[in-house]
């Protein structure tokens, strides 16, 4: 492969061909404004934050769209870069609901960082609030327009890695908006519900119904574990306030890649529901009643014993799962064959 | 799988039989549109037009029960066309000779014959596949759940080894498994034959080698199969039964049988987190953590051991199920040294070949892949790369036989069973997120509008469907994406369950029951 | 297949058909809107019936002259053509009794002058002059011959070089050297090339693309096969506008015509060389004028532009090395080939070679489609050829360039018209557009209307264009309601500034030229809006006020008779007086009173 030198704001970096200078900036700790980019999704350039001036060329380009080319000189912030995105930013801010108090992605809002960074309140073109209803149609996740900055990632990531293909661009100018076609409910369409769209957008236009008003907390702790539904195994992080899981997000897993299905992103709610088992139960005059696990445990390893002693250590037999972890198998299996007395084990591999 | 979920966005061909990856494995779908996108072909075997049907540039939609006759017809076109590759299966394999002599009868005619897939259609999927440079099998239930199963994953590794397509990068044969652990319960030996690591429980020397390290005399005897418990009730030989998280009383077929074995059982411990329609049986139930509440590993479908972290508290007095085994082994007088998930692994490590290399601080943060025989091992992205693991890839032809219960008069139509994506397995966590029962509240069968007329079924009434073993009440939903004359119902609910109506007929060799092939009939519910 | 000499024997074969008198009717959409259908049938039942058997009465596209439609052109041998214009059933009738078949000319109805005086017609050669549904009659104006002549004895980078040399440059706006555009094309690496045909004529007013896709779409179709020779395409398309069915009638049938003959398809004129030529139909996005909105519309996507580079000649349409010129840019490609670059290179200036059609339109008498070469001054086009401004008015501004264009003041009259020259007075080309506004306009409502324009054709995709256009919309919507403070001029000047800088497409870089261009020579204007709440020429309703002058007012009631909303009372001798609140500013009353009494300020 053919290596490029590229000089970013002074410094001079090498790099593969073929890379943009995007890319080269985000390697090298450059750091270059996005919000309609994403390494996964294809390229846009709709958003115009990543402009930068690159020596030789007529006006602005962005960084995100152009392939650096061997002896590049590339400036990332320059008076006419920041104008441009500021003036941007601007506009983006001059009809956003200014509801940062209680913005679900206040903190992580892509939008808010860089106003912040910029200096953009919004108010010089300040202007009415575009119209458009909440659309909860959805049981996972809230669809709100008037947050929609546009940047068309939502559309993106449902077309090109999910297959659905339910999001879409009406109406034009500043009329356009996201959302299924022929102003269907999102329910109507081909979404599978997985939550990419909520996941990829950088405002709060998507969210999550579960957990809202909670997951802004700073006790929000993350935990990365496996998801435990299909034989995929997503990489997720479990969003815990104190006890309870408010939410899920993908991690960047070999298998997943950083995304999740709807089960893995939204199936997580049977884990607090009140039908969970909470203690042992033994059937006394035909009626499973609780117990206490000295009792449960003692019960069992009797008739166990007494079974084994009456048909011989052949009797018994385990219906181990393919839900329980490697060690939970193995220490079933090992319970059969070291204690017990028998190879009678076998799960559910078929079904 | 042969090769790893990251590979297949490099396919440019992808053959899907017997898998409905959009809504059974999303994820692995997502890499298959990415592939897509990238112009990638894409070939799709499946009675139901699936969501991956419809985006296939091949959309075979054959009866079901005919996988063998399919691939053979592909095989058949591939030889005959001289598109094999030629020096791989001279280097590579034994056995092509009797598979061309096999397959000479599998003309595309033929073979349409009894699949119902246009001859065309046949002899332009087995060009597209053969064509491919990184051509990717993928197969699930719909393939392995027949009486023919094992055979037809033999047809499938016919295919791929002609076009030498296993062991590279990229290309390969790759079951996608339908649980979290499903590999992993198969790695630890929680199989009648094997100990963990697929190691005979028939061999003398692996006995010994368990034997010395569990400090226990074991036995040779080969234990009984999931399959076959409820005859062993049946005679007196099982007199009780400890289930671990399973629910065999949706998911398995011919749920009457399920249930007169259940109730015959001296003792029935069921340990789970929701008392299911099975543990409803038991005499004790032993409340178990979830996955959100328990440390240990799970090994997904391409061989990946990856962490499980606790994030949360049991509810109650609930237990992780490893806590509860220790106990009872403890309880039965054996020692049980295990301060935690960890210690477990370091013993699975040290007897286990393949897991040699695994260790929780290796995989804290991404997981290994098996084979891993030690701590500098790092893992196998895919198999097979330096040979096939016996020494040649053997080629053994296989034929086409028609399921165990075919239509007649009195059950004219062809029930297959699958899932949806909003509910897994059967129900007892989807049922209970309320946005997924919302999105899925129950129970439906899917029939044609031909075939509906025929039976004068309207869609959205309720219909009985019966089989040889049962009748259920579900709800019509006429689609034209099924083939006429076949039903579908998904498996999840114990309300209008499927496997009411499904045939116990086993594979001879894997021991696994035709679940996608039954005979039914349907009709209005009022009409009964 | 047809060759070189089958085109030379069908082209004689056709003038040697030809009868001494022909008329030509000129039926383009222009034409056809102003009754020349039923022109043509009166002539025709009227040739009947006087036994005219040796006239030809044939159809032709666009003559220009759209201020004289219905209309039509009269040939007889060794006599210089006339045009009759303004024509009625009554008059053809006429016509053809007194001249046709009586030998006597009409002169009341004769176009006087030299109505084509300064043009010189290269793109529009056979537009007015061939029947555009006749391929005869296009070959027998050498149509083909530039075809047959590079398939025969050109290699491919000598057909480039003559399109170099030529100096001809894109004349849908962009201006860009045409012949580099097909040197990249045909430099580009890939198997699969394509050549598109940009028939997505947009601005409001032009149509010069439609007159020529009308009058001689052979020309475009001989065009894209020659550039797809040079390039090495095999597949081209022609994007054109839903809204010009006849266009899209007379393409369709043109292509098919050139199938049969074999000049499109396979093996061209018994050459190695292929070519399939389709119509794509598109939805009248403004944007999709734009060279990748107009790719993605073809790929079935949303009409939005895409970031350049790549440029299409590199990666166009699925990806593939395309190239993509105006209909007008094609239009002159067989005469240079035929012709020679230095030919070509000898007309016009310096830096722009050849010549340019304009769609004329606005306060002008002879609104109508001319060609004038290139560096032809302002003043010319709009008083030697346009006839001027009605009623004699004073020339304020010309507008080029659409949405995309700025106002020429009356200042820069003389200004040669070519791309460089317009450029340095804050206009543009563009595609050919050209407004003439006269002193009654308000330049601020003039930009406020093109910003509606392009308010309305933002693709959405960009924020500079999709909310900036908005923004600088309500910014003009206080100034033209007075509500306008000189703060809100600075802010349209930095609106302006982010928006050149920051958008995607070239809709939204000049999407702001409008304005300032205006702001540039009119500034004036803005600030008598904003300053003293007054609109110079009083279009702008909501701040122009009507007074009566007591002195002056004899109490008539006209005034009271002609006021729509009865803003204005007073009885028969009194004086009369407007009710501030009621009046709605329309001026009816300033223009009924006799006796000068009512005033705007």
């Amino acid at each position: 492969m053919t290596e490029i030198r590229v000089k970013i704001d002074n410094v001079t970096y090498t790099a593969p061909e073929g890379v943009t200078i995007l890319e080269i900036a985000r390697a090298n700790g450059v750091e270059v404004p996005t919000l309609c980019y994403h390494p996964k999704l294809s390229i846009v350039g709709a958003c115009r934050m990543c402009v930068v001036e690159v020596a030789g060329s007529r006006g602005l380009m962005t960084a995100c769209s152009t392939v650096a080319v061997d002896g590049m000189e590339v400036n990332t912030r320059t008076d006419a870069v920041v104008k441009s995105r500021r003036n941007v930013l601007e506009l983006l801010l001059s009809d956003h609901p200014m509801e940062c108090l209680t913005c679900e992605a206040a903190g992580k809002c892509s939008l808010q960082k860089y106003a912040y960074e910029y200096s953009v309140t919004g108010a010089t073109y300040q202007a009415e609030p575009r119209d458009h209803d909440l659309d909860s149609s959805n049981p996972f996740y809230l669809r709100d327009m008037r947050m929609c900055i546009t940047c068309g990632q939502c559309v993106r990531v449902c077309d090109e890695i999910v297959g659905a293909s339910a999001l879409g661009f009406s109406e034009r100018g500043d009329r356009t908006f996201v959302g299924p076609a022929f102003g269907h409910n999102i329910t109507d369409t081909t979404c599978v519900s997985c939550g990419s769209c909520v996941d990829f957008c950088p405002t709060t236009a998507l969210t999550s119904t579960h957990g809202r008003n909670r997951l802004r907390t700073a006790n929000i702790r993350k935990v990365t574990t496996t998801c435990g539904y299909c034989g995929v195994g997503c990489q997720i992080n479990l969003l815990v306030d104190r006890n309870e899981i408010l939410g899920v997000e993908p991690v960047e897993g070999p298998a997943n890649d950083g995304f999740l299905c709807v089960k893995g992103k939204y199936g997580f709610n049977f884990v607090n529901h009140p039908d969970r088992l909470k203690t042992p139960l033994v059937r006394r005059n035909g009626q499973l009643v609780e117990a206490s696990w000295d009792e449960a445990l003692e019960l069992v390893a009797r008739k166990f014993s007494s079974i084994i002693d009456q048909h011989g250590r052949q009797s018994i037999m385990s219906l181990s799962s393919a839900r329980c972890t490697n060690e939970e198998n193995y220490l079933m299996q090992k319970l059969f064959r070291a204690v017990i007395g028998n190879n009678n084990i076998d799960h559910c591999a078929r079904l | 799988m042969t090769n790893s979920i990251a590979e297949v966005k490099e396919n440019d061909v992808l053959f899907l039989i017997g898998t409905n990856t959009a809504e059974n494995h999303p994820v692995i779908w997502y890499q298959m549109v990415r592939a897509l996108r990238k112009g990638a072909k894409l070939i799709v075997a499946d009675p139901r037009e699936t969501i991956p049907a419809r985006r296939a540039d091949m959309f075979l939609q054959l009866r079901p029960g005919t996988n063998i006759a399919l691939i053979n017809g592909i095989i058949h076109v591939i030889i005959s066309e001289g598109l094999y590759d030629a020096a791989y299966v001279e280097a590579n394999t034994t056995g092509f000779v009797e598979l061309s002599r096999a397959v000479a009868a599998y003309t595309p005619d033929y073979v349409s014959q009894i699949t119902s897939v246009p001859a065309e259609l046949i002899v332009s999927a087995a060009r597209t596949y053969a064509a491919g440079e990184r051509a990717g099998v993928y197969y699930a239930m719909g393939i392995t759940q027949h009486s023919t199963g094992v055979d037809t994953v033999q047809a499938l590794s016919n295919l791929a080894l002609i076009m030498g397509n296993i062991g590279k990068e990229f290309s390969g044969l790759n079951p996608l498994r339908g649980q979290s652990n499903v590999q992993g319960a198969c790695d630890m030996g929680a199989l009648p034959n094997v100990f963990p690591g697929y190691q005979s429980v028939d061999n003398p020397e692996i006995i010994e080698k368990f034997e010395r390290a569990w400090g226990v005399k074991l036995s040779s005897q080969r234990g009984v199969r999931a399959t076959e418990v409820g005859e062993a009730v049946g005679k007196g030989d099982i007199r009780a039964l400890y289930i671990m998280g399973e629910n065999i009383m949706v998911s398995d077929p011919d749920v009457a049988h399920v249930e007169k074995a259940l109730k015959s059982l001296d003792f029935l411990v069921v340990q789970d987190i929701f008392l299911t329609e099975t543990a409803a049986l038991a005499d004790v139930v032993l409340p178990a953590a979830c996955f959100a509440e328990k440390d240990g590993t799970f090994t997904n479908t391409e061989r990946r051991v990856q962490r499980l972290v606790k994030a949360v508290d049991a509810p109650g007095q609930a237990r992780a199920d490893w806590e509860i085994i220790s106990e009872l082994i403890r309880r039965l007088g054996h020692d049980a040294p295990y301060s935690g998930p960890e210690d477990i692994m370091r013993e699975i490590a040290a007897l286990t070949p393949q897991y040699g290399g695994i260790a929780y601080p290796r995989i804290s943060r991404v997981g290994l892949q098996w084979p891993c025989p030690d701590e500098d091992h790092p893992g196998t992205r895919y198999l097979h790369s330096k040979g096939i693991a016996r020494g040649k890839g053997l080629v053994m032809p296989v034929q086409h036989a028609e399921a165990q219960e075919l239509t007649d008069a009195d059950y004219p139509l062809i029930l297959t069973t699958g899932r949806i994506i909003y509910h897994y397995h059967t129900r007892s966590m989807t049922g209970r997120v309320e946005g997924l029962h919302e999105l899925a509240p129950q129970s439906f069968v899917e029939i044609s509008p031909a075939t509906a007329e025929q039976f004068s079924v309207e869609d959205g009434e309720t219909v009985s469907v019966s089989s040889r073993r049962g009748t259920i009440e579900t709800t019509a939903r006429v689609t034209p994406r099924i083939k006429d004359g076949v039903v579908f119902i998904p498996f999840h609910f114990a309300q209008g369950n499927a496997n009411v109506l499904t045939n116990v007929a086993l594979d001879p060799v894997a021991q696994i029951p035709e679940l996608k092939v039954a005979a039914v009939r349907i009709c209005p519910a009022t009409a009964k | 297949m047809t060759t070189v000499q089958d085109l030379a024997r069908i082209k004689d074969l056709q003038l040697s058909q030809r009868r001494g008198k022909r008329v030509l009717v000129g039926l383009a959409t222009c034409g056809v809107a102003a009754g020349a259908e039923a022109i043509r049938t009166e002539l025709l039942a009227a040739g009947e019936k006087f036994g005219l058997s040796d006239f030809a009465f044939d159809r032709t596209g666009c003559i220009g002259l759209c201020a004289y439609e219905p209309m039509m052109e009269v040939h007889r041998q060794g006599e210089a053509p006339y045009f009759y214009v303004n024509l009625t059933p009554e008059r053809v009738r006429e016509i053809v009794e007194e001249d046709f078949s009586g030998g006597r000319k009409l002169d009341q109805y004769i176009l006087g002058g030299e109505p084509l005086k300064s043009q010189l017609r290269i793109a529009l050669r056979n537009c007015g002059v061939i029947d555009p549904d006749s391929l005869e009659d296009y070959i027998a104006q050498d149509g083909y011959l530039a075809l047959g002549t590079v398939l025969s004895t050109m290699k491919r980078p000598d057909i480039v070089d003559v399109i170099k040399r030529s100096g001809l440059r894109g004349r849908g706006g962009g201006g860009f050297p045409t012949g580099l555009k097909w040197e990249f094309t045909a430099k580009a690496p890939g198997d699969h090339k394509y050549v598109i045909c940009n028939a997505d004529e947009g601005d409001p007013g032009a149509f010069m693309d439609r007159s020529i896709l009308e009058g001689d779409p052979h020309a475009v179709i001989e065009a894209m096969a020659i550039a797809a020779y040079a390039v090495g395409a095999s597949e081209g398309y022609i994007y054109v506008r839903a809204e010009y069915p006849l266009a899209v009638d007379r393409l369709n049938r043109a292509i098919a015509q050139a199938e049969e003959m074999g000049l499109l398809g396979e093996g061209i004129m018994g050459s190695e060389f292929s070519f399939h030529l389709h119509l794509k139909l598109g939805s009248g996005a403004f944007v999709c004028g734009e060279e990748t909105a107009l790719i993605a519309s073809i790929e079935g996507q949303r009409g939005m532009p895409r970031p350049r580079p790549p440029f299409p000649a590199s990666k166009g349409l699925w990806g593939k090395p395309t190239l993509i010129n105006n209909v007008e840019t094609f239009a002159n490609v067989p005469t240079i080939i035929r012709n020679g670059a230095d030919w070509f290179a000898a007309i016009g200036t310096d830096k722009s070679k050849g010549t340019k059609v304009f769609a004329l339109g606005g306060n002008i008498n002879k609104t109508g489609l001319v060609e004038v070469p290139m560096g032809t001054r302002l003043r010319e086009v709009v008083y030697d050829i346009g006839g001027g401004l009605p009623g004699g008015k004073a020339f304020k501004a010309a507008q080029t360039g659409g949405p995309s264009g700025g106002c020429i003041p009356a200042a820069h009259i003389d200004t040669p018209i070519d791309y460089d020259s317009l450029l340095a007075i804050g206009s543009m080309m563009g595609s050919g557009g050209l407004i003439v506004i006269d002193e009654h306009a308000c330049m601020v409502d003039v930009a406020r209307f093109f910003l509606e324009f392009t308010v309305d054709e933002s693709c959405g995709k960009c924020p500079p264009c999709r909310v900036g256009t908005r923004r600088m919309l309500q910014v003009l919507e206080r100034i033209t309601a007075g509500q306008g403070t000189e703060e809100d001029i600075v802010k349209l000047k930095d609106l302006a500034e982010g928006m050149k800088l920051g958008s995607l497409c070239g809709l939204g870089q000049s999407a702001p030229n409008p304005v300032m261009s205006t702001l540039r020579y009119f500034e004036d204007e803005y600030y008598a809006h904003v300053r003293e709440k007054r609109c110079p020429a009083g279009v702008c309703t909501a701040i122009t006020k009507y007074w009566i002058d007591p002195e002056k007012c004899r109490g008539c009631t006209l005034c009271v008779k002609v006021c729509p909303v009865s803003a204005i009372t007073g009885k028969v001798k009194e004086i009369h007086e407007i009710e501030r609140d009621a009046c709605i500013s329309c001026g009816a009353c300033q223009e009924k009173c006799p006796f000068d009494a009512i005033s705007r300020r």
